[in-house]
């Protein structure tokens, strides 16, 4: 083998101080990553440019059959969404509905969601051109919803549909939303702005240097990536969701257990339910009137139906839930819905609040007649 | 290989260089590539095959040498010790299973060291018979024609699943689970190719002298198990015998190499292959523009995972003083098929071209009655890219991907020949010139890309489906 003549031999390089320059490299790197904070970047986007905005916000977790993600990034959830694209016009009238995975639309096609549904149902109102934006997203938590609500707000809507359930009350559920714990920061500064500090207490008041670095950053990074290059498979295919043929029904059939979370027996503890977010959230809304609805759940006719209306609610919770509602309802001025039995239990898919088609359409009826019947209050 | 074998590999191969690098290297390399068969194997249901597979792809690699290796070579004490170090390797390797903790170097539990020692005297006993039999050429003739039949077997999904069934049948495990991914083996595709290469090498009086270290490590090098490149042994020993290169330039150079690699197959293929065209995204998908979008997608992703894996292969390569072949020269810039033909999966082409392409050329154009020259060309550049559809899968697909680059390799052979006599103004201005040149990419890439349909689809039927879709023609 010929050996290189000294003219041509390339320059020998240190090894230690080789590893020590890539090692300044990569620290300063963090360092700017996370001193410029680039809190925007989930803003940045091919959805609503390059691909279609979402119907729904982005859930899945199963994103190669769903071409979907669930990601923690609030603003990349709405850049991704096509409410982020839409200019409010002086002849449309909009409408948010926000809640669970029931209004997400679980095992339902996008067009088969509750606000399709309404969009189609309720073409005009007051005079102008009605636009439904499906807000809602899969986990029971008031505050995950209230954050929702306080992001959505600056589009500008002119109803705010909020069907929801006991479970999304419970106290221990409210900061156990991957939304909320994926936003700490913000979560404490909308629950502060809507006067409720203590349910944001244990969440940071800033993030910490560590999670602001590229490194601390990598995984909300490699989400937004995945989440546009999925933007091309739900553009070019229309599938957001995986649809299984066959799923596992709604159980029906319970132990002989009444309990709900830490009580078994009435009276069900007011203290335990977190009323005063949807107080919060009709003060985050303002002048936007908020339609709260007691959405349908599953009223099971299998083994110990007598104790629980399903796997959620024992018979004694979910009743004396539904009479503080009202009582709530009542004193706070609330406009209010109760649904609960609207839908008859085989109408419900895998859970006790997922609806079929069908059920979906009842849902969307009733809710559509309340709209009509409300006017232009 | 995983992300996590392609460090570790890394890590071993960095602190080899800098510890000892000019000591022992073969048996480094020779140890690393060996466990590295057993390692990379992935696990399969059929209980102990992960395991015999990779102990098949050693045993046939010595048989192989013992086959062609001249006698004054295969019988030298260092072959002897060598022989025995692999089977101590092995013998170590399957003692594992003792261990209380869960195997860390072979995809599930060994087998029962009794067994182990039983197969390696049949291991043995096959060297001996090859090395002993009176009629080494139709050894040889056997060894290559068993080696096309268990790539058939492999390739083929009738007779992968045949093959799975009889096995589960001996192992008594339920048939009902049986699937064609139940014979994964792990390269096997190149070990296969670089055996038939020393074979035919061998036959022709070309092979030269190897020991048998050079020989396994040749054949099972751990940087180019998995996705090649399919080195020539020639050239591989070369390197192996020769000297080291400074081990800064050797790091700074092979490990950019590796780096980009890594970038290319673990952020860009694997990034894309969200999007790739697959059998359930070719039935989704709405609209013509998105297909092609899906199909664009597959092309760059296909590409991006091999020649990531490669650059890898020959950066690690580079670190353990062997200068892998290249395999892939931006491809997709190319302005016609011939010359995409050059420069992606050289390696592969470069093998067809020596074994198949040029003896069929001599054999249809000597004798007395020489075929013409369009009706050579024809045959055998179909003959050969059908072979290379093959050698992916022996499916109606992959004939037909393969019968599309055949069929586009002799129309261009034709229009270039048409050209030359032909074309009316040679020293035509740089910007007509650049022109030709650019729509001529522009057109081969979409010829790839159009032959992908074939390669990422699973059936004919669904191939025109998409094909359809492409041009707007079905929903």
């Amino acid at each position: 083998m010929n050996q290189p003549t000294r003219e041509s031999r390339p320059p020998v390089v240190s090894m230690p101080r080789l590893a020590a320059k890539v090692l300044i490299l990569f620290v300063a790197a963090n360092l700017v990553f996370a001193a410029w904070t680039p809190s925007g970047l989930g803003r940045l986007s091919l959805y609503n440019r390059l691909v279609p905005g979402r119907e729904r916000l982005p859930f899945g977790e199963s994103p190669q059959l769903s071409y979907n993600l669930s990601l923690e990034d609030l603003e990349a959830m709405f850049a991704s969404h096509r409410i982020s694209s839409e200019q409010s016009r002086p002849d449309e009238y909009r409408i948010l509905v926000l809640g669970d995975s029931s209004v997400w639309g679980a095992l339902l096609r996008p067009e088969q969601t509750l606000a399709a549904k309404l969009a189609d149902l309720v073409p005009i109102v007051c005079g102008k051109r009605t636009t439904v934006y499906n807000l809602g997203y899969p986990t029971l938590s008031l505050t995950k919803d209230l954050l929702i609500l306080d992001r959505a707000m600056r589009y500008q809507p002119d109803l705010v549909l909020w069907p929801t359930t006991l479970e999304a009350f419970v106290r221990e559920n409210q900061l156990a939303s991957p939304v909320v714990v994926g936003n700490p920061v913000y979560a404490r500064d909308v629950l502060v702005r809507a006067g409720l500090s203590s349910p944001g207490v244990g969440l940071p008041t800033r993030p910490s240097f560590w999670a602001q670095t590229f490194i601390g950053r990598r995984r909300a990074l490699a989400d937004l990536i995945r989440l546009q290059l999925y933007g091309v498979m739900w553009a070019a295919t229309g599938i957001d969701q995986a649809y299984p043929e066959i799923y596992p029904a709604a159980q029906t059939d319970f132990e002989a257990d009444s309990s709900f979370h830490h009580e078994s027996a009435p009276p069900l503890d007011e203290t335990h339910l977190a009323f005063e977010v949807l107080d919060a959230a009709v003060r985050v809304a303002g002048h936007v009137p908020v339609l709260v609805v007691n959405e349908p759940i599953l009223i099971s006719p299998g083994t110990n139906s007598q104790l629980r209306y399903n796997f959620y609610y024992p018979r004694w919770a979910f009743d004396q839930f539904r009479g503080l509602m009202q009582q709530r309802a009542l004193a706070s001025d609330w406009e209010y819905l109760d649904l609960w039995n609207l839908v008859p239990a085989n109408d419900f898919t895998n859970t006790a609040i997922h609806l079929t088609r069908r059920g979906e359409s009842m849902l969307a009826q009733s809710l559509a007649q309340s709209i009509r019947a409300r006017g232009c209050r | 290989m995983a992300l996590g074998q392609i460090l570790v590999g890394a890590a071993l191969a960095f602190l080899w260089i800098l510890i000892f690098p000019h000591r022992k290297r073969l048996y480094f390399l020779l140890t690393s590539s060996v466990i590295a068969v057993f390692w990379f194997q992935p696990g399969l249901p059929i209980r102990g095959l992960d395991f015999w597979l990779p102990f098949a792809t050693l045993a046939i690699t010595v048989a192989t040498w013992a086959l062609t290796a001249p006698a004054e070579v295969r019988l030298t004490r260092a072959n002897g010790v060598t022989a025995a170090f692999v089977v101590a390797l092995v013998l170590l390797l399957g003692a594992t299973r003792y261990l209380p903790a869960e195997p860390l170097l072979t995809a599930g539990r060994p087998p029962p060291l009794t067994w182990l020692a039983l197969a390696l005297a049949a291991a043995g006993l096959l060297a001996f018979v090859a090395k002993r039999g009176r009629n080494p050429a139709l050894a040889m003739s056997l060894t290559l024609a068993a080696l096309v039949a268990t790539l058939v077997v492999l390739k083929n999904p009738t007779l992968a699943m045949w093959a799975d069934l009889g096995l589960r049948r001996l192992t008594g495990q339920p048939v009902t689970h049986a699937s064609i991914a139940d014979l994964q083996w792990l390269g096997f595709s190149y070990i296969a190719f670089r055996l038939m290469h020393t074979i035919r090498d061998r036959q022709a009086g070309r092979l030269p002298p190897v020991d048998l270290g050079e020989f396994v490590t040749y054949v099972v090098f751990f940087p180019s198990l998995v996705a090649g490149p399919i080195d020539r042994l020639e050239r591989f020993i070369q390197d192996v015998r020769g000297p080291l290169p400074p081990a800064q330039d050797a790091v700074r150079n092979g490990g950019w190499r590796m780096a980009i690699g890594l970038f290319k197959k673990f952020a860009v293929a694997d990034g894309l292959a969200l999007i790739a065209l697959n059998a359930t995204s070719a039935q989704q998908v709405r609209g013509a523009v998105w297909a092609w979008v899906l199909l664009y997608a597959y092309a760059l992703r296909i590409y991006f995972d091999f020649s990531g894996y490669t650059d890898i292969a020959i950066g690690l390569g580079q670190w353990l003083g062997v200068r892998l072949p290249e395999n892939f020269d931006a491809p997709y810039l190319q302005p016609n098929l011939t010359q995409f033909w050059n420069r992606w999966h050289m390696t592969l082409t470069q093998w067809f071209r020596t074994y198949v392409f040029n003896p069929l050329t001599r054999r249809l154009r000597s004798g007395a009655r020489p075929m013409p020259i369009a009706a050579t060309i024809l045959v055998t550049q179909v003959v050969t890219m059908l072979l290379i559809g093959m050698w992916h899968g022996v499916t109606w697909n992959f004939a037909l991907w393969g019968a599309w680059h055949g069929l586009g390799l002799f129309a261009h052979n034709r229009w270039s020949d048409y050209m030359r006599r032909h074309d009316a103004a040679p020293g035509q201005s740089h910007a007509l010139h650049g022109l030709r040149q650019a729509l001529g990419v522009l057109l081969t890439f979409n010829y790839v890309a159009l032959g992908w349909v074939f390669f990422a689809l699973p059936s004919p039927a669904q191939s025109l489906g998409f094909m359809l879709k492409l041009v707007g023609a079905a929903g």
